[in-house]
């Protein structure tokens, strides 16, 4: 879409502007500063340069970290997004079962984190909760305390009953944003159901899904609360990830300084892949629109 | 193409109607001959989508039948009618080329490729878009959507009959002419029946044979442009069609006079006893400002220059009429007397047309 | 392939028994962890910790009464809802004319900004807590509902503008146009017109405003002391050197569930209203 030049937009834009800058200057302020000293506390600060970044960078601890990372938030990635879409394109369009429906997914995404991990906790436990014990009768050894898949597999099965409903919700609003006369006149075309989804749901869902997918991989790599609740991190470090493990830098041995430049190396990740992302999501579309 | 009758239909929103006043689409009984142009014309509201899907499936009708050259196609879905629809706001299909666009309806249908080819071209060719068939759907402008849609209408030679959702309403002022003449051009060679839904009397008028006027869920009028100026069966009628339109006046009616207030209007012909609300209707085309003070006396409150004409509207015993007073007459004021051509006056009981019982044109 | 009527009738009738059978599946599986949830609070804690059962052998109201007759645990439910409620409506209010010029203009910069703001959902937000305090300590607006909901601002905004733009991105620019021309004043045109087309747009990015305000536990509770008690707070004390109260916090993980549920109620319309291009 040609968008007509109009610097007068800025004024839109500013309130926003306004009052996010107000919340990030000064972290982003303070996290730098505290990257880049030493500091013994009572605010007598020691430039040290670059020296908590290189020690973060040569890390066994923190290479792991992000390994498992990667891995967690790749899979559930790749798990939520289809599997909330599907639900969103099996949803009824309305009536009341439209409604029921719409509040029943959001309900886990509506629990404080740490309830989430909690009922995980007890529900993923052999002796008192029903996943394990359910598991256990039919001879799988689900003790997250020593079986690191088991930790992995509830970790994963938490994050996805925690948020596929945030895909899904999402997508349904996409959805029902298509004009019925698009439907109408596949019917007209006599368009098979893949025919449909392919060239009227999709096209039009791609601005949702690029959200969603973003939101999704941002919140995943940032994920602390829920799997720390459940696992600890554990069995040993089978499940610590990047936050996890930051926190325990900052908090446990109060380093400030590594766990600063280690924030900021983090944030430099999550930009990076998610601008990649963007990027390509927006080239795709430029790409589409241009060729003859 | 086919014939398209609608027989004793009748529609509402409502899952367990009562009155009259539930239904959107109150007893309809119209046949749409085959390769006719139809407008179907109305106010927002009057029922017109709620017919127009109707015929093309979308919606099943609460009552009655729709027969397509005979066969009952009342429930029948939409695939089955092999109609063509063209929305209000272009439908394409973003991410193909213009090409895949026509070949679409084709394709799914399982034809030849070798026939799809020569079919799109030519459609193509017919809307005028040719050059641009292996562009992608998405950059083009809303009147070269608008032809997209309609080519993928047309693309099937089997459609029955096409149906326009006031296709105009997105496209530029300069740019509905243009499509406008091409339709009416496509009309001509290929003579499919098109039902053309619009709320705009002169899109209406130029472009079909037939009219269709509707008014609150009712059919009151079909005819030719012709027949719906000059012999208006429902003063809606009167009043939608023209600008300014019809003037309607309470009157009471006693064989060949009408009386309007305190003064008396001679009628072009006889009409028996009337009850009911009965009406006098002119066109401010066919009043004139007369010299006779036998005439309707009126106060001139305004004069309209609209370019060729100007309109005068005046005032009577509480009643606003107006006049349309051809170039070079000169401007009335102040005072004046009215007459009306006596033939021209259509009579009214109920808001329908009354038919002379004696004398004179009906 | 071919086109009698028939057939096709067949297929869909199985395709839609197959999504309704995943749909049953997938709402079972959501509900599952919530049915263990509400079993949880009417157990009291030594049958939680020691027993595996279905339903409570020994039913309790305890955990409820704990939570609703502590002002504390009922004042958080209070509060939190206030700066929630306050954050939402300025996030939406903000994003609105923000996402439409992103979607209708372009202007210096606009694309920059746009990805700058989706930046600052990138850091933890532990990396806040300490800079905040200092901030909002610093002007005055600790320990009120208002720092709160300014603090929640930064995570919210970009959120709620990147779903707007998404949504105002699919309207074409047609209608703008044709309102115009038809005589509209930018904001009649912009609340009578365009807001209806977008609904399920705001309902999403509000409900989703309030939900990640809502869950917020860490800033919450850094931003307030002792005049504004937020369910954080509350919930920390149901950890303690002898470990989780499992039962009250289950309790307290119920009561929470039901004012969020109440907004998508309330806001069930709005997102599951069709795309209607209204006749002007």
């Amino acid at each position: 879409m040609d968008k007509p030049q109009n610097n007068r937009a800025w004024f839109m834009v500013l309130p926003v502007l306004l009052l996010v800058a107000f919340s990030a200057i000064i972290p982003l302020m303070t996290v730098v500063n505290y990257a880049f000293n030493d500091t013994f506390g009572n605010n007598a600060f020691f430039w040290v340069g670059v020296e908590w970044f290189k020690e973060t960078l040569e890390s066994d601890r923190m290479w792991g970290a992000l390994q498992r990372q990667l891995i967690f938030s790749f899979t559930i990635l790749a798990i939520e997004v289809p599997l909330g879409i599907a639900v969103a394109l099996a949803m009824p369009k309305k009536g009341v079962w439209a409604s029921v429906c719409l509040v029943l997914f959001a309900l886990p995404l509506l629990i404080p984190w740490n309830v989430v991990g909690t009922i995980w906790q007890v529900f993923a436990r052999i002796d008192i909760g029903l996943l394990g014990y359910s598991l256990g009768l039919i001879g799988i050894d689900f003790n997250l305390g020593q079986n690191a898949s088991a930790a992995w597999v509830s970790v994963i099965m938490m994050d996805v009953w925690h948020w596929t409903s945030l895909v899904v919700l999402l997508a349904y609003a996409g959805l029902q944003s298509i004009p019925d006369a698009y439907y109408q006149a596949a019917k007209i075309d006599q368009a098979s159901r893949w025919a449909v989804f392919r060239y009227v749901e999709l096209p039009k869902l791609k601005g949702v899904l690029l959200i969603a997918v973003l939101l999704r991989f941002m919140d995943s790599f940032m994920i602390y609360t829920e799997p720390f609740v459940v696992t600890g991190g554990g069995p040993g470090s089978a499940t610590t990830f990047l936050s996890i493990d930051l926190v325990k830098m900052a908090l446990g041995q109060f380093d400030l300084g590594p766990a600063a430049a280690f924030s900021i190396m983090y944030f430099l990740v999550i930009l990076l892949v998610s601008w990649a992302f963007y990027t390509i999501m927006v080239n795709l579309d430029r790409e589409e629109e241009r060729s003859e | 193409m086919a014939r398209i009758e609608l027989k004793d239909l009748a529609h509402s929103y409502l899952p367990k109607p009562g009155g009259e006043d539930d239904f959107a689409l109150k007893t309809i009984d119209l046949d749409w001959d085959d390769g006719g142009a139809y407008a179907l014309l109305g106010a927002s509201g009057c029922g017109k989508s709620t017919l127009l899907n109707i015929i093309s499936g979308l919606l099943e009708p609460t009552r009655g039948q729709i027969l397509f050259d005979g066969a009952d196609m009342t429930h029948a879905p939409t695939t089955a009618r092999n109609i063509a629809q063209v929305f209000q706001f272009p439908v394409v299909y973003d991410t193909m080329t213009v090409r895949d666009n026509l070949a679409f309806p084709l394709r799914n249908r399982g034809m030849q490729a070798s026939y799809i080819k020569e079919r799109v071209q030519q459609i193509a060719e017919m809307i005028g878009m040719d050059s641009q068939l292996s562009r992608k759907a998405r950059g083009l402008t809303a009147d070269e959507k608008q032809k997209i849609s309609l080519g993928r209408g047309m693309v099937r030679e089997d459609v029955n009959a096409i149906l326009f959702d006031e296709p105009l309403t997105v496209i530029d002022p300069h740019m509905k002419w243009e499509l406008r003449t091409q339709l009416k051009q496509l009309h001509r060679e290929f003579g499919h029946t098109m039902i053309y839904v619009t709320h705009d009397q002169t899109e209406a008028l130029t472009f079909a044979d037939k009219v269709v006027v509707m008014h609150d869920g009712r059919v009151v009028q079909l005819g030719t442009p012709e027949e719906l100026f000059e012999k208006p069966a429902h003063t809606f009628v009167g009043y939608f069609i023209g600008s300014p339109g019809m003037n309607l006046l309470d009157a009471k009616i006693d064989g060949s006079t009408a009386t309007i207030g305190s003064h008396q209007v001679p009628l072009g012909a006889g009409y028996a006893a009337l009850s009911g609300h009965t009406q006098i209707g002119i066109r401010p085309e066919f009043v004139t400002f007369t010299d006779d003070t036998n005439g309707l006396p009126v106060q001139v409150t305004q004069v309209e220059d609209v370019g060729r004409h100007r309109i005068v509207r005046v005032g009577f015993e509480g009643n606003t009429l107006c006049a349309v007073l051809p170039e070079g007459a000169p401007l009335p004021e102040g005072t004046q007397n009215i007459t009306f051509m006596p033939d021209q006056i259509g009579v009214f009981e109920n808001d329908w047309r009354v038919t002379p019982s004696t004398g004179g044109a009906s | 392939m071919s086109t009698s009527p028939a057939q096709p009738t067949d297929k869909a009738g199985l395709r839609r028994l197959a999504s309704y059978a995943m749909l049953i599946v997938y709402l079972l599986f959501l509900i599952l962890p919530i049915y263990w949830l509400v079993n949880m609070s009417f157990k009291p804690n030594v049958e939680i910790l020691n027993q595996l059962t279905l339903i409570p052998q020994n039913p309790t109201l305890g955990n409820y009464a704990n939570i609703l007759t502590d002002p504390t645990w009922y004042m958080g439910y209070v509060h939190s809802l206030t700066y929630v409620i306050l954050n939402t409506v300025i996030s939406v209010t903000v994003a609105l004319p923000a996402a439409y010029a992103f979607s209708r203009y372009s202007f210096i910069g606009d694309k920059h900004l746009f990805f700058w703001l989706l930046t600052n959902r990138m850091a933890p937000p532990a990396v806040f807590v300490l800079p905040f305090f200092q901030l909002y300590s610093s002007i005055g607006l600790f320990d009120t509902h208002l720092a709160v909901a300014l603090a929640h601002c930064l995570f919210n905004v970009p959120l709620a503008v990147w779903i707007l733009e998404g949504f105002m991105r699919g309207v074409p620019k047609e209608i703008d146009e044709t309102a115009y021309i038809d005589g509209y004043s930018w904001f009649r045109f912009f609340t009578r017109i365009f807001m209806p087309l977008i609904s399920s747009g705001i309902g999403v990015a509000a409900f989703f405003c309030f939900m990640f305000s809502w869950v917020d536990l860490l800033i919450s509770r850094t931003l307030t002391s002792t005049e504004v008690k937020t369910i954080g707070v509350a919930m920390t004390r149901t950890s303690s050197a002898t470990g989780l109260d499992y039962g009250t916090l289950a309790a307290a993980g119920v009561l929470t569930i039901i004012p969020g549920a109440l907004v998508i109620w309330f806001v069930r319309n709005y997102i599951a209203k069709g795309f209607a291009l209204g006749r002007v």
